[in-house]
C-alpha cells in the first residue's frame, strides 16, 4: 500500500512539474505547479514528516501558488515575445547546461562522503516528541541565531518593498478617515428656514 | 547559554536593535524631514560600535554551538567597515538631500548591511554565512535602486537583484554538495572531514562557494555587474559599495578558505591565482575606454580586488595580512575619491564625465593636488600608501612562490597607471574647455577628500599601525 501510494505521489510529482514547464498557459502552469506541490507533500507525510508536509500546504499551495496566480493573471506579460527572446539564447544555454550536467553526473557517480559524515547527518527526534515538537526545539533552541537572522531578512524584505514602490503624491486627494469620523452634524451642516415662495 | 553567547553578539544585537528603534520613532514622527540627522546619528552608532568591539578585545570567543566565531580577524574587519559606512554616510547625506534622495530607510538600510556583514565576517557555519550575506545583500539590493525615477537606477538594481541571486543559487549549491561530504555545515566539521582523503564532493562544493563568493568581490570572470551597478546606483550608494561591503566579502572569502578548506589550500589556491590575474589585468585594460568616472572606479575596484586575492592566494598568515592591510587603504583611498566624485557638479548637478576635468587644477588647485594624491596611490606610485599595499602582496605573493602571479601584478599596476595618471593629465595639463565644474560647495567633502589625501602621505610613516594589528587579526585565523 505505502508503495503504492509512493509510485502515485512520485508521478503526480513529476507530471506535475513537467507540466509546470510545458504547459502554454501560464496559469494551467500554476494549477500544475499546485498538484505537485500537494503531492509532495504527500511523500512527506509517506517519510512521516507530517508537519512539513502540513506546512507545504499551507504556505506554498495557500499562499504562493495563490499569489503566483494572481501575479500572472494580473500581469501583462507577453509570453510569446519572451519566448522568442529565450529561443536566441537558447543554444548556448543548451551548451552550457549540458557541460554542467555531465559535470554534475560526474561529481555524483564518484560520490565518497567523509567517514562519518552520514552519522553527522542523522537527525533523530528524540524518542516520544512529535516531530512539530522536534523541529521546534532545534528551530528556537539550536537554530536560535539563524531565526533571528532570517526574522531581519525578512523586515529588510519589507523595508525594501515600501522604499522602492510606495509614492505619496501631493497632489492627490486622501481619505482622513480620522477627519471623517469627528465629523458632526454641528460643524458639517447649516439648517436653513426657507420661506416658502422665497427661496435663498 | 544563551546569555553567553548574547554577550558575544553584543555588537551585532545593538546595531539591529538600533535600526528596530530608530525605523519605528521616524517613520511614526518626522519621517523623511529626520532622515539628515538620523544619517548623522547612524554613523555616530556606527563609531561607537566599531570603539566597543575595539576596546572589547579579549580572545576567540565561540557562540550557539560554534555557529558563530568572535575572533582578532572578525573585530579588525568588522572595525574596518563599520567606520568606512560611517564615513562614507556621512559624506553622502548633503549630496542625498539636495537631490532629494535622502528617504529615512536609507540609513536603516545600511544599518541592515552592516549587521549583515558583521554577521558574515564572523560566521563559523555556512548557514550563518547565507543568512549574513542575504541580510546584506538585500539591503543593497534596495539602496541601489533608491533613485527610482531613473531607469539607470532601477536597471542598477535589477541586474544587481538578479546577478546576486544566482551567485546565492551556487552559493548555496556549494554548500549543499559540503554538508553532504562531511555531514555537517559547520566550518569546524568540513575542515576535519577535509583533512582525510579529498573527496570530489567536497571539490566541487568549494569550486561552487568560491566562485559565489567571487560575484560578491567582483572578480574577473564575476564582475560583469559592476561597472553598470556602479554607473546607476547615486553617488553615495556607489561609494559604499566600493568600501564596506567590499572589505567583509574579502574577510568572508578568507574566513571561508582557511576556516572550512584550510585542509586543502593548493585546491583552492590554483582559483585564487586565476581570479586575480583575470581581475588584475582586466581591471587594467577595460578602464582606459571608459569616459564615465563612476564606471572607472569600477574597473579600478575589479583591479584592486585582483591585488587584495592576490594576498589570499599565497595561502599564509603574510598573505592575510597583506590583504587586510591592502583593503584598508583600499578603503581609505577610496572614500578620498568618491568625496571627490561626489563634489563634481556643473549648475547644481552632478557631473560623472571625465572630461570636465579638464584644467580643473586651474579653478580649484587645493582639490586637484588632493585628487592627484590620491590617484597617485590608487595606481600605486611610491612613496604613497597605495604603494605599500601593492608592495605588502606582492611580497606575500612572492614569498609563496607564486612569482608568476607577482609579475602579472606588477605589469597590470603599470597598465593601470595609464588611467589614473591619464586624470591627473586632464586636470593640469588638458585641454580648455567651456563647460567645466562649478566652485566646489564647503562642507564635508572638501574635509574627507583632504584627510584621505593626507592620510595617504602620512600614513607613509608607519601606516597607522594597522600593520600590526593586521598581523595579529590573521595570526588568529590562520591558528
Amino acid at each position: 500500500m505505502t508503495v503504492f501510494a509512493f509510485y502515485l505521489f512520485a508521478v503526480c510529482v513529476l507530471t506535475g512539474g513537467l507540466f509546470t514547464v510545458l504547459s502554454r498557459n501560464p496559469v494551467h502552469s500554476v494549477l500544475w505547479l499546485i498538484l505537485a506541490f500537494l503531492s509532495s507533500a504527500g511523500l512527506f507525510v509517506l517519510l512521516g514528516a507530517e508537519f512539513v508536509a502540513m506546512l507545504l500546504i499551507i504556505v506554498y499551495v495557500g499562499a504562493v501558488a495563490v499569489l503566483f496566480l494572481f501575479v500572472v493573471m494580473m500581469l501583462d506579460v507577453d509570453f510569446a515575445a519572451l519566448k522568442a527572446e529565450m529561443a536566441k539564447y537558447m543554444p548556448l544555454a543548451l551548451l552550457i547546461g549540458v557541460v554542467i550536467l555531465m559535470q554534475l553526473v560526474m561529481a555524483v557517480g564518484a560520490w565518497d562522503s567523509a567517514a562519518g559524515a552520514s552519522a553527522a547527518r542523522q537527525a533523530v527526534a528524540p524518542d516520544g516528541v512529535e516531530n512539530t515538537a522536534a523541529l521546534g526545539l532545534i528551530l528556537y533552541d539550536q537554530y536560535f541565531l539563524l531565526f533571528q537572522l532570517a526574522g531581519l531578512v525578512l523586515l529588510v524584505a519589507m523595508i525594501g518593498a515600501i522604499t522602492l514602490t510606495l509614492r505619496h503624491r501631493a497632489d492627490v486627494k486622501r481619505q482622513n478617515v480620522l477627519a471623517q469620523m469627528w465629523r458632526d452634524p454641528a460643524s458639517a451642516m447649516e439648517l436653513k428656514d426657507v420661506k416658502p415662495g422665497q427661496g435663498l | 547559554m544563551i546569555t553567553a553567547d548574547l554577550t558575544v553578539i553584543l555588537p551585532e544585537v545593538l546595531l539591529a536593535v538600533y535600526g528596530l528603534v530608530a525605523l519605528l520613532l521616524v517613520a511614526y514622527t518626522g519621517k523623511d524631514k529626520m532622515a539628515s540627522a538620523l544619517t548623522w546619528l547612524t554613523a555616530g552608532v556606527f563609531v561607537a560600535i566599531a570603539a566597543m568591539i575595539g576596546l572589547g578585545g579579549g580572545g576567540a570567543q565561540s557562540a550557539f554551538g560554534g555557529m558563530f566565531m568572535d575572533d582578532a580577524f572578525a573585530r579588525f574587519a568588522k572595525i574596518a567597515f563599520l567606520l568606512a559606512a560611517a564615513a562614507v554616510l556621512v559624506m553622502g547625506q548633503d549630496y542625498m538631500q539636495r537631490r532629494d534622495l535622502l528617504r529615512f530607510e536609507y540609513p536603516i538600510l545600511v544599518v541592515y548591511a552592516v549587521v549583515g556583514m558583521m554577521v558574515m565576517v564572523s560566521a563559523a557555519d555556512l548557514m550563518v554565512l547565507y543568512m549574513g550575506l542575504e541580510l546584506q545583500s538585500l539591503s543593497l539590493y534596495v539602496v541601489a535602486a533608491l533613485r527610482r525615477e531613473s531607469p539607470k537606477s532601477a536597471e542598477a538594481g535589477m541586474k544587481y537583484f538578479v546577478l546576486g541571486a544566482l551567485s546565492s543559487g551556487l552559493l548555496l549549491y556549494g554548500s549543499a554538495l559540503a554538508y553532504g561530504f562531511a555531514g555537517t555545515t559547520g566550518f569546524a566539521g568540513i575542515i576535519n572531514a577535509a583533512s582525510g582523503e579529498l573527496g570530489l564532493g567536497l571539490l566541487f562544493a568549494l569550486v561552487l562557494i568560491v566562485t559565489g563568493l567571487s560575484f560578491k568581490v567582483s572578480a574577473v570572470p564575476f564582475h560583469m555587474w559592476t561597472p553598470d551597478v556602479y554607473e546607476g546606483a547615486p553617488t553615495p550608494v556607489t561609494a559604499f559599495f566600493a568600501t564596506a561591503p567590499k572589505i567583509a566579502a574579502m574577510a568572508l572569502l578568507a574566513r571561508v578558505l582557511h576556516d572550512a578548506f584550510g585542509a586543502i589550500v593548493p585546491q583552492w589556491q590554483q582559483i585564487l591565482v586565476l581570479l586575480s590575474i583575470a581581475s588584475m589585468a582586466l581591471g587594467a585594460v577595460a578602464a582606459i575606454g571608459q569616459s564615465d568616472i563612476k564606471r572607472l572606479m569600477a574597473y579600478s575596484s575589479i583591479a584592486h580586488m585582483g591585488y587584495a586575492l592576490m594576498g589570499l592566494a599565497s595561502g599564509t598568515a603574510d598573505g592575510v595580512q597583506a590583504m587586510l592591510v591592502y583593503m584598508v587603504i583600499y578603503v581609505a583611498m577610496n572614500i578620498g575619491t568618491f568625496a571627490f566624485i561626489m563634489s563634481m557638479e556643473r549648475d547644481g548637478r552632478p557631473v560623472t564625465d571625465i572630461s570636465a576635468l579638464n584644467l580643473y587644477a586651474r579653478a580649484a588647485p587645493g582639490r586637484a593636488l588632493a585628487m592627484l594624491v590620491l590617484l597617485f596611490s590608487l595606481a600605486g606610485i611610491p612613496p604613497l600608501v597605495g604603494f605599500f599595499g601593492k608592495l605588502y602582496v606582492l611580497r606575500a605573493a612572492f614569498d609563496a612562490g607564486l612569482t608568476g602571479l607577482v609579475i602579472a601584478g606588477v605589469l597590470a599596476s603599470v597598465i593601470g597607471a595609464y588611467y589614473y595618471l591619464r586624470i591627473v593629465y586632464l586636470m593640469y595639463f588638458g585641454a580648455e574647455t567651456e563647460q567645466g565644474l562649478d566652485n566646489s560647495r564647503g562642507g564635508i567633502l572638501p574635509v574627507v577628500l583632504a584627510a584621505s589625501a593626507i592620510a595617504m602621505v602620512v600614513g607613509v610613516i608607519n601606516l597607522f599601525g594597522i600593520e600590526s594589528a593586521a598581523a595579529f587579526a590573521a595570526q588568529a585565523l590562520l591558528n
